[in-house]
């Protein structure tokens, strides 16, 4: 059984270009002759005498490794990229497109402004609404029945309504309170108080309708998150002595962002192109916007192509961040982080220039 | 002996003079089920008590209410003279605010299972974490001391490894070297070798052994006899949420005097396994 043992990791030694296989095949095979009984150990030996002679006792130690060539994915992406030509070439050439007026239109102020109160609404309501979505994530997990009450009953109503319908409400909120006002209840005395309608702007009933619907929305998402985070956690945590809000947010939500971080772009992804719903509100941002122009000069398709391209160009920004900050959260989740896309291109082109390289001298 | 008379361990080799633990009477249910029935246990001032037992006997659940992860629903245990968990007001025992009991839960460290370091966090962060946000210890100083405990369970040039880049040895020394950290002066280990495969159990056996002589007090729970045998002064005997028997290894290993401890160690210690 030993001189089977000893075949095998010399047989395997020369094939392999490091010590550390011939090692480890050297170990498995004496561990398993312990145990194993003696038709197992024959079985082994000519099994090792087989493989000794069909392998000549040649010496690969120069030789260079080559990865193993992919024709059909050559051939796909051929495919893939003649149709994007295809497609292209459509689009450049049917001058019902009218790339002139989109051209004309792409920078034109009143577009940029659209744009910028877009952007404007995604920011704050994506960033308030998270932030109130965590506060109401940590309420529905917390042990106190009231507060996980309040929580649901938030997600609930929220969750329940049409966005429109919230938008006309907050803005209309004049219409069924006059006057907003801070003061002691069933007294008269105020510490402050405004008209409903100078308090409500367009922009105001915008940002709160969209942040408390994303909100709604988002507790969900970050709940799962933490949900998805192995209750040993948080337990070794608290017998480190290391408090509750620390506990939250060093402890559970960087582990949950891998959860959350997916379903949150998709999120505010949504939002970008969810915002042009304020257009009940006549708020100007870039789809009212869009409207107004072509209403006027009634050059739909090429001014809804304006705002498409738009659209876009924000979702392929926020691609890239996305992508980015998911690889910093899977930091010590995977073993090894995977290379980014620049990294890879550098690595493709290395190797394959090498290799290509290796293959003219080979053809000389 | 009767489960209300409380056991106690030899007095350690160190002299040591902090970590006395005393559990007194402990009752806890799940349920309808009672899985502690009335459990105490002195161990001295740098004592090392080892609990074996069968599955489902408690064991687990005793070592969590020793630091208040789990609620007792009688009895109490002491550390130093000073309760766990509760502070007396009249005749009656007050649980504690949850920032006291996090306080609480400093002086007493405790090695899991299945390690529980946080994956996100390099080795070195892990062992910081808690003497800088929960003692409020200096980084600088904290990150020396964690250098000085990977270097002592053999680590300290994988300081900036994260856990899923260890083995599973190696990640449970970092988790020792994390509950060392906060310089407890008690150490509960609940099986921590169950979960690493067996040519790994030896390298954190050595770590445990080595602070055994430390002068820290330790209560382990663990299946592993041979470790029992040359670690403990007590090894304590559980089963059906009680304690059956206690005693030094020596006696309790060769000369059982309750019937289930026999039928147990008879199913556990392999034949060849000499006392
Ligand atoms: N949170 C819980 N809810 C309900 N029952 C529980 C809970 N935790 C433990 N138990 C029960 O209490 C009993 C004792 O559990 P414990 O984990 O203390 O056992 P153990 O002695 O540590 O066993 P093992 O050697 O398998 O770890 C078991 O019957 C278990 O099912
Ligand atoms: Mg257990």
């Amino acid at each position: 059984m030993s001189s089977a043992a000893t075949t095998v990791a010399q047989s395997a030694q020369q094939s392999a270009p490091e010590p550390a296989p011939g090692a480890f095949l050297e170990h498995s095979a004496a561990a398993e002759g312990r145990t194993a009984d003696a038709a197992h150990s024959a079985a082994a030996h000519s099994a090792a005498a087989h493989s000794a002679a069909a392998l000549p006792a040649a010496d690969y130690s120069g030789y260079k490794l080559v990865p193993a060539r992919q024709p059909w994915r050559w051939v796909g992406t051929v495919l893939v990229a003649l149709g994007v030509v295809a497609v292209a070439w459509s689009l450049a050439t049917n001058p019902r497109w009218e790339w002139g007026v989109v051209a004309q239109w792409f920078t034109a102020q009143s577009v940029v402004n659209g744009l910028v109160e877009t952007l404007k609404l995604t920011a704050i309501s994506g960033a308030l609404g998270f932030v109130l979505g965590f506060i109401l994530a940590l309420m529905r997990l917390s042990a106190s029945p009231l507060l996980v009450s309040v929580s649901w009953t938030f997600s609930w109503i929220f969750r329940s309504t049409p966005l429109l319908v919230q938008m006309l409400l907050w803005y209309n909120l004049g219409y069924l309170y006059e006057k907003i006002s801070l003061g002691l209840p069933f007294t008269d005395i105020r510490f402050f108080e405004v008209q409903t309608t100078t308090l409500i702007s367009q922009f105001a009933a915008a940002v709160l309708g969209l942040t408390l619907n994303q909100a709604a929305y988002s507790a969900e998402i970050i709940r799962g998150g933490i949900l998805s985070v192995d209750q040993g956690q948080l337990e070794a945590a608290a017998a480190l002595g290391i408090p509750a809000w620390r506990r939250s947010t060093r402890i559970v939500l960087p582990q949950a962002m891998r959860a959350i971080l997916p379903t949150a772009f998709n999120e505010i992804i949504g939002l970008v192109k969810g915002t042009s719903i304020v257009y009940v509100l006549a708020y100007s941002e870039l789809f009212y916007t869009v409207q107004v122009i072509y209403n006027r000069t009634q050059q739909v398709l090429p001014l809804l192509l304006v705002a498409t391209l738009w659209y876009v160009a924000i979702t392929s920004v926020l691609s890239v961040f996305q992508y980015y900050i998911e690889r910093h959260y899977s930091k010590g989740a995977v073993r090894n982080l995977p290379l980014t896309p620049l990294q890879k291109a550098r690595k493709f082109f290395s190797t394959h220039a090498a290799v290509n390289l290796d293959r003219a001298k080979d053809a000389r | 002996m009767s489960t209300a008379e409380s056991p106690t361990t030899a007095p350690p080799a160190a002299a040591a003079t902090r970590g006395h633990v005393e559990i007194t009477n402990v009752r806890k249910s799940f349920g309808a089920t009672e899985v502690l029935k009335g459990v105490s246990l002195t161990v001295p001032p740098g004592g090392v008590a080892v609990i074996v037992g069968p599955s489902g006997s408690g064991k687990s659940t005793l070592l969590r209410t020793i630091n208040h992860l789990e609620k007792v629903d009688g009895g109490y245990i002491t550390i130093d003279g000073q309760l766990v968990g509760y502070q007396v007001r009249g005749n009656r025992l007050h649980e504690l605010r949850e920032k006291d009991i996090l306080k609480q839960r400093t002086d007493i460290g405790m090695v899991f299972q299945n390690f529980n370091l946080f994956p996100h966090l390099t080795a070195l962060e892990n062992v910081t974490e808690a003497p800088v946000v929960a003692l409020h210890r200096n980084k600088a100083e904290a990150r020396k001391r964690a250098l000085e405990l990977l270097d002592r369970v053999g680590l300290k040039d994988r300081a900036d490894a994260y856990p899923r880049q260890l083995s599973g040895g190696q990640q449970q020394r970092v988790a020792i070297a994390r509950a060392l950290a906060l310089d407890p002066k008690i150490l509960l280990f609940d099986e921590p070798t169950s979960a690493l495969d067996p040519e790994l159990v030896n390298e954190v056996l050595d770590v445990i052994r080595e602070l055994a002589t430390s002068g820290t007090t330790l209560i382990i729970v663990t299946h592993e006899m041979g470790f029992a045998r040359d670690v403990a002064d007590t090894v304590v005997f559980m089963d059906e949420g009680q304690i059956v028997e206690h005693g030094i290894p020596r006696e309790i290993f060769a000369n059982p005097r309750e019937p289930r401890t026999r039928s147990f160690f008879s199913k556990v210690i392999e034949p060849a396994f000499n006392i």
